[in-house]
């Protein structure tokens, strides 16, 4: 078996709040709470779950701009934690993230050929300045936009075109693995299948890795071939794409496969629908056993007691539930 | 079933720094007792600005009402004075915010915010509206209602708040809501919790709805019509079931192809629409879809109204018959 790019172990982040003024209300987020899961190259795994799952989170951690509590995090061979800050630069290049809100993640003030060169500047990946506009163009039509775009700020373009740049942003460092993290959620509904069909077509060009971080469950499945479903800082199961969907072993992934409406008023109409009880509890003070059981419609005594363990049910397909 | 609401020819617009902005340009809907009906459409095609114009909401003096009718229970709005406005806000017609924390007053408890509107409208005395709106808390699923009274809007959830919304958009039994993205702000699993909650609430009050959305999948569940909108004007209008059966717009058809579906099985590649969705001060002349659209002809040049095609069916486009006979061979 090939070697997986990217290997999350028991990955766990917890923020400290509170104290401050009120002290002694100090509490801890407990965002991401065991997770571990891996991609293979050139696969791409979907993350879903509800806001405030820890998916972002469990992102930035991977991408090192938040430091893990404990876990391990092994990338293209090298255990990211205990690297130096040099070698780590090298490494996270090839590491690159696109953002769900492409407005506030580019600099306003510089054109869009700027804040293209600029990272290839500073990392020397092209020093020659005619090079480098060549390179500028070329990651332009490489996400569909045109060169006089380069002479663009980010207000003067539709929120898909700047999507765009987000992603060629991204590319600019030739990365091997991207964190997509909600990509198409603030964009129009026709613009959103531009940009998914984009960063498949990118993918097989390049041959890249995706996490792609999601709460919409119809994309999620159009795009991964894996899917990892969270809540409450942990992954509830965990499958490939088929298997997912069509065969869902946790009541929580198929209480969420049954809250999406689907576009056909007459399916609509014979549907039946799982609505869960209640609201998602909070991180800070998450429930005993397992997360899910308030919420669950099929809970037993012994989930409040006991945790459950993500299990491999069948081959590839994990599920954190006892009565899996 | 008689008509509640008849919107006529209703044009609003803008003044911005980089022009005239027509929000809403020249549409017309209506709604029947006890109907739910859906407006959809991508980010800024008017959407918020129809359902703002019915209740007189629009930001002035940027904003004007230029002309049409709003035609409720027989009586036009727009020739309503401010003080039968407000009456007609306060009983008649509900509202539901993008936004609930926007319409939420955060300093006033949750039970006030509730009985203000029970002694104005409904000329209750404050304990018969305590008692009104422990029931309506409790009818929007929000627990422990008595004790719920006294706390403030920033003491619920995203979900609570929201019912706390529609608590207060039904509480003077009304005979019309409008739901403005009632639940894009929420998750999956509440959005479910919160759509049912309303559709049951409408079904048993005979309350009608009208519903602003950008997805087709709860237009498809809870709309008996939809409204498709581009650009500030209605393109497609048609019953729920007719018009994802047989779309008779170019711009409603991209729109279905383009969602990835999960009762369908995968599919190699999305169909976008290509483009981007115009700049409202720079319409093109004609239809204003022509630019992305892949049946454009000459003729497109010119508006194209909307015009009946079958029972309850419109479509406002010149190729509409071409279309038709495509996606039926
Ligand atoms: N810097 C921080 N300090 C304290 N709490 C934080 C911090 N960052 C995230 N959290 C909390 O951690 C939890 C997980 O947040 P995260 O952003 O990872 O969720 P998410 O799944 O990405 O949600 P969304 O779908 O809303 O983006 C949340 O309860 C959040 O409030
Ligand atoms: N107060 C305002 N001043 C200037 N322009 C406005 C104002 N309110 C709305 N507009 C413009 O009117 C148009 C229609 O806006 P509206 O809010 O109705 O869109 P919408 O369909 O509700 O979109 P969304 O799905 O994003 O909520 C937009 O182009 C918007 O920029
Ligand atoms: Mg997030
Ligand atoms: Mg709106």
């Amino acid at each position: 078996m090939s070697q997986a790019l990217l290997e999350v172990q028991d990955l766990v982040k917890h923020f400290p709040v509170g104290g401050g003024l009120l002290k002694g209300a100090a509490g801890v987020v407990r965002a991401v709470e065991g997770v571990t899961f891996s991609i293979q190259r050139g696969e791409t795994l979907g993350l879903v779950g509800e806001s405030g799952c820890g998916k972002t989170t469990t992102g930035r951690c991977v991408l090192q701009l938040e430091q893990p509590t404990s876990g391990r995090i092994v990338f293209e061979g090298a255990e990211l934690t205990g690297l130096s800050q040099d070698k780590l630069r090298t490494v996270r290049r090839h590491m690159q993230v696109i953002f769900q809100d492409p407005y506030s993640s580019l600099n306003p003030r510089m054109t869009v050929g700027d804040i293209l060169a600029e990272p290839i500047k500073v990392h020397r990946i092209v020093s020659d300045p005619a090079k480098r506009q060549a390179r500028v163009r070329e990651l332009l039509e490489q996400v569909g936009l045109h060169a006089q775009h380069a002479r663009r700020y980010p207000h003067q373009l539709s929120g898909g075109q700047r999507q765009r740049v987000g992603v060629a942003r991204a590319l600019a460092m030739q990365p091997s693995l991207i964190v997509c993290d909600e990509p198409v959620s603030a964009l129009d509904v026709s613009i959103q299948a531009q940009i998914i069909n984009l960063l498949e077509e990118l993918q097989a060009r390049f041959g890249l890795t995706y996490l792609f971080i999601a709460h919409d469950l119809s994309v999620v499945r159009h795009i991964s071939d894996r899917v990892a479903v969270m809540y409450l800082g942990r992954i509830v199961e965990l499958a490939d794409r088929q298997s997912l969907y069509d065969e869902a072993l946790h009541p929580y992934t198929r209480a969420l496969l049954s809250a999406v409406p689907i576009p056909d008023p007459k399916l609509e109409a014979r549907r039946e629908r799982t609505v869960l009880r209640g609201e998602v509890p909070s991180p800070l003070n998450p429930p005993s056993g397992c997360v899910f059981h308030p919420r669950c419609p099929i809970a037993v005594d012994r989930c409040s007691a006991e945790i459950p363990a993500l299990r491999e049910i069948k081959p590839g397909h994990w599920a954190a539930c006892h009565l899996a | 079933m008689a008509t509640l609401l008849d919107v006529r020819d209703l044009k609003t617009t803008f003044l911005t720094s980089s022009g005239v902005v027509r929000a809403v340009d020249g549409v017309s809907w209506d709604i029947e007792e006890g109907e739910t009906v859906a407006l959809v459409g991508e980010s800024g095609c008017g959407k918020s600005v129809s359902a703002l114009s019915v209740m007189r909401l629009v930001d002035e003096p940027a904003g004007r009402i230029e002309s049409g009718e709003i035609v409720y229970k027989g009586r036009d709005l727009l020739k309503l004075s401010e003080e039968q406005m407000r009456h007609v806000r306060g009983r008649e017609i509900g509202m539901i915010f993008q936004e609930p924390m926007t319409s939420l007053n955060p300093v006033l408890s949750i039970g006030r915010q509730l009985t203000e509107g029970l002694e104005i409208h409904m000329g209750m005395k404050p304990p018969e509206a305590r008692s009104r709106a422990v029931e309506m808390l409790a009818m929007v699923g929000i627990p422990d209602p008595e004790r719920r009274l006294g706390q403030y809007p920033h003491h619920f959830s995203g979900g609570m708040r929201q019912r706390m919304m529609i608590a207060m958009a039904l509480a003077c039994n009304p005979s019309l809501i409008l739901a403005d993205e009632p639940t894009t702000a929420l998750d999956v699993t509440i959005q479910a919790q919160i759509l049912e909650l309303m559709r049951d609430l409408a079904r048993r009050l005979g309350v009608a709805m009208l519903i602003i959305t950008h997805n087709l999948g709860v237009v498809a569940r809870y709309a008996d019509r939809v409204n498709v909108m581009y650009a500030g004007r209605i393109i497609e209008q048609a019953s729920a079931t007719e018009l994802y059966a047989n779309p008779r717009h170019p711009y409603t058809l991209g729109l279905l192809r383009s969602v990835p579906r999960l009762d369908e099985p995968r599919r190699a590649r999305l169909d976008p629409i290509e483009g981007q969705p115009p700049d409202l001060t720079r319409l093109p002349e004609g239809c204003a879809f022509a630019p992305r659209c892949a049946y454009r002809v000459e003729r497109c040049g010119e508006v194209p109204s909307l015009v009946a095609l079958g029972a309850g069916h419109r479509s406002a486009c010149w190729e509409a018959e071409r279309l038709v006979k495509e996606l039926a061979a």
